[in-house]
């Protein structure tokens, strides 16, 4: 960090040191997803005389090809947005319910069920995952889409119910009034006036919940066992592990795990950056 | 009260379907809210607003609250995944404290508290300080938009992907960092970056921060934009150098913001399985494992699940003690 001299004008060349700075930095961190491009793209033969750093000859695809075959990356691709998908829905629709209650209902003793619903959050999955592996066998839901639906929509409403409750408590009484005086019902107030002013909130919400389920790792490792309900981050970590992949086949998968979370940075940016703040803060 | 600008943004009233724009604040127009010209009838027997607890809370109750009460239960038998469990009391307990494969994962578990949390937030703030005062300012707000999103992009990434990229990177031969190393003439330092038991976790360490940063680092970002510029402005009359105005007037004002990125950072870093599973598989010889990864390897490779629950039990008992440490600091902050 260049500290700009006291005496010096304020625009002096020394911030051209700190962009530089921070420009290295950023280079830095998009390097590794530089490399894997690179290589992914790359024949073996090409890899193994050159090595990882040297520029492709030509754009090599077959590798990305052979590896989408192989694992089925389409199928991956489709179970995981479906998971995400469903799961983002789902939560936000029982965050809002429950926010509904705590925040505006204000049901008595919501700060001892709010401190609930953070801790089911908070909660390790480590401590969870094999009751939640035993029941899931019990009742013929293991290695299903669905049992992975259900425990991380539990898990984002657990945060979701958090954040909205605090938000929706700050909800302007008069409309709240309003709405009453005209004759709506509770569950009418929810739908036309709640759900659409608060639809900003609600639509951050939603990302994150996609984002993070797909992001999900240790309860989708356990329960989808099958080729066939694999999610993409369950598919290409079971694969990493068995090591069982050459170089060029690793950078493949690794191109096709990063590009659509790239896909999402891309269309999210401001989302993400921005909501972050509603979510870690509250 | 550490709510951010941007919640509030998000929640004040935009325009509700029927007021056309309540100006912040003053009563709402009473005008009538003709969802579809139908009059209501007056019923005032309204459904609790309880009953609208009740999806999420059975959700919850299965899924959450069972699950942990069986897993505390199970830490107290032995029990082997099949047949039925035995109960031993707390042998399992007296058995972790004497386990040594058990404590060296809790030591692994400080150093990756100190690669997720600890290191993140302190060059997270300093990169958020330059970003906001210094490079926001004499290069304009898109270019700190810009490099803050290079340097949040890898925590977009997931963690078993960016795992994949890694181990790729670090591979002994042909690795990329290898490679790197050695075109520029450094042989002498090139390693097993994640097969030598005295590297791995320094190895993983390394990539835990540069998948870490970004979080703190928008954080911070976003809770500078609530501190009053005239406190900077008035620092820089009187002189103040940047490292001082860092100090005496950015660290003071974002103090909320950094005591929770801290303590997110330190809970996730209690959860550290995927990187660990996907990085290394808590080898080489147990040099990299963690609690989180411990657990895992007893419920499902020696499926001793009895001990794996105990161990996820104190897990599970350490991130309940700071989710309290947050909220009552919380409330706290909400009070004055």
């Amino acid at each position: 960090m260049a500290t700009p001299q006291a005496g010096a004008r304020r625009y002096g060349p020394g911030r051209y040191a700190v962009l530089t700075a921070y420009l290295v930095l950023a280079v830095m961190m998009l390097v590794p997803f530089a490399i894997v491009l690179l290589n992914a793209i790359k024949t073996p033969r090409e890899y193994s005389t050159n090595g990882p750093l040297a520029l492709p000859e030509g754009v090599y695809l077959d590798g990305l090809i052979d590896f989408w075959q192989r694992v089925d990356y389409g199928e991956k691709l489709l179970n995981s947005v479906l998971i995400s998908g469903s799961v983002a829905v789902l939560a936000v629709v029982l965050s809002v319910l429950n926010a509904y209650a705590l925040g505006i209902g204000r049901v008595k003793g919501r700060m001892w069920i709010l401190v609930l619903f953070l801790m089911a959050n908070t909660l390790p999955q480590e401590a969870l995952v094999y009751p939640l592996y035993y029941l899931a066998k019990q009742v013929g839901l293991y290695d299903t889409r669905l049992s992975v639906i259900i425990v991380f929509t539990c898990i984002q409403t657990a945060f979701g119910t958090y954040l909205l409750s605090s938000v929706l408590s700050g909800f302007p009484r008069e409309i709240l009034e309003a709405a009453r005086i005209d004759g709506a019902n509770r569950l009418q107030v929810l739908l036309r006036v709640v759900v659409p002013v608060s639809r900003p909130t609600l639509s951050v919400l939603l990302v994150f919940f996609f984002i993070w389920t797909w992001n999900e790792f240790l309860i989708p490792l356990v329960f989808l066992v099958s080729n066939e309900t694999q999610t993409v981050s369950v598919a290409l970590g079971v694969l990493q592990g068995q090591r069982l992949m050459d170089a060029t086949m690793t950078s493949a998968s690794a191109l096709l795990g990063v590009l659509p979370t790239i896909a999402f940075f891309v269309i999210f940016q401001r989302t993400l950056t921005r909501g972050i703040t509603v979510g870690a803060i509250k | 009260m550490t709510r951010s600008a941007d919640v509030t943004a998000a929640s004040s009233p935009r325009t509700g379907p029927d007021s056309p724009r309540p100006a912040s604040g003053p009563p709402a127009p009473p005008e009538p809210v003709e969802a579809d010209g139908v009059k209501r009838p007056r019923r005032r027997r309204e459904i609790p607003y309880a009953l609208f607890l009740v999806p999420g809370g059975l959700l919850l109750l299965a899924v959450i609250i069972v699950p942990f009460v069986m897993n505390t239960a199970l830490s107290l038998t032995e029990w082997e995944g099949v047949g039925t469990p035995e109960f031993v009391g707390l042998d399992n307990y007296t058995e972790l404290a004497r386990d040594t494969e058990f404590w060296a994962s809790f030591r692994h578990n400080i150093a990756v508290t100190l690669a997720m949390a600890v290191i993140p937030t302190c060059i997270g703030l300093v990169l958020a300080a330059g970003l906001f005062d210094y490079i926001g300012k004499r290069f304009g707000p898109r270019t700190a938009a810009f490099l803050r999103a290079c340097i949040y992009l890898p925590q977009v990434l997931p963690i078993a992907v960016a795992g994949i990229v890694w181990s790729w990177i670090l591979a002994p031969e042909d690795g990329a960092l290898n490679a790197l190393l050695g075109a520029v003439g450094l042989e002498a330092l090139q390693q097993d970056w994640l097969g030598d038991p005295r590297r791995a976790l320094f190895s993983v360490m390394g990539v835990m921060v540069w998948v870490q940063i970004g979080f703190p680092l928008v954080i911070f970002m976003s809770g500078l934009q609530r501190v009053d510029p005239a406190l900077y402005e008035a620092a820089e009359i009187d002189g103040a150098s940047w490292w001082r105005r860092f100090w005496h007037v950015t660290i003071p004002q974002i103090r909320p913001e950094i005591f929770v990125a801290l303590l997110w950072c330190t809970i996730a870093s209690l959860k550290a399985f995927a990187f660990i599973y996907v990085l290394t598989k808590g080898g080489p010889g147990g040099a990299t494992s963690v609690p989180s990864y411990y657990s895992f390897e007893n419920f499902f490779d020696t499926t001793r699940v009895g001990y794996g629950a105990a161990v996820a039990t104190v897990l599970a008992l350490i991130i309940i003690a700071l989710t309290v440490v947050f909220l009552r600091r919380q409330s706290k902050g909400e009070e004055g």
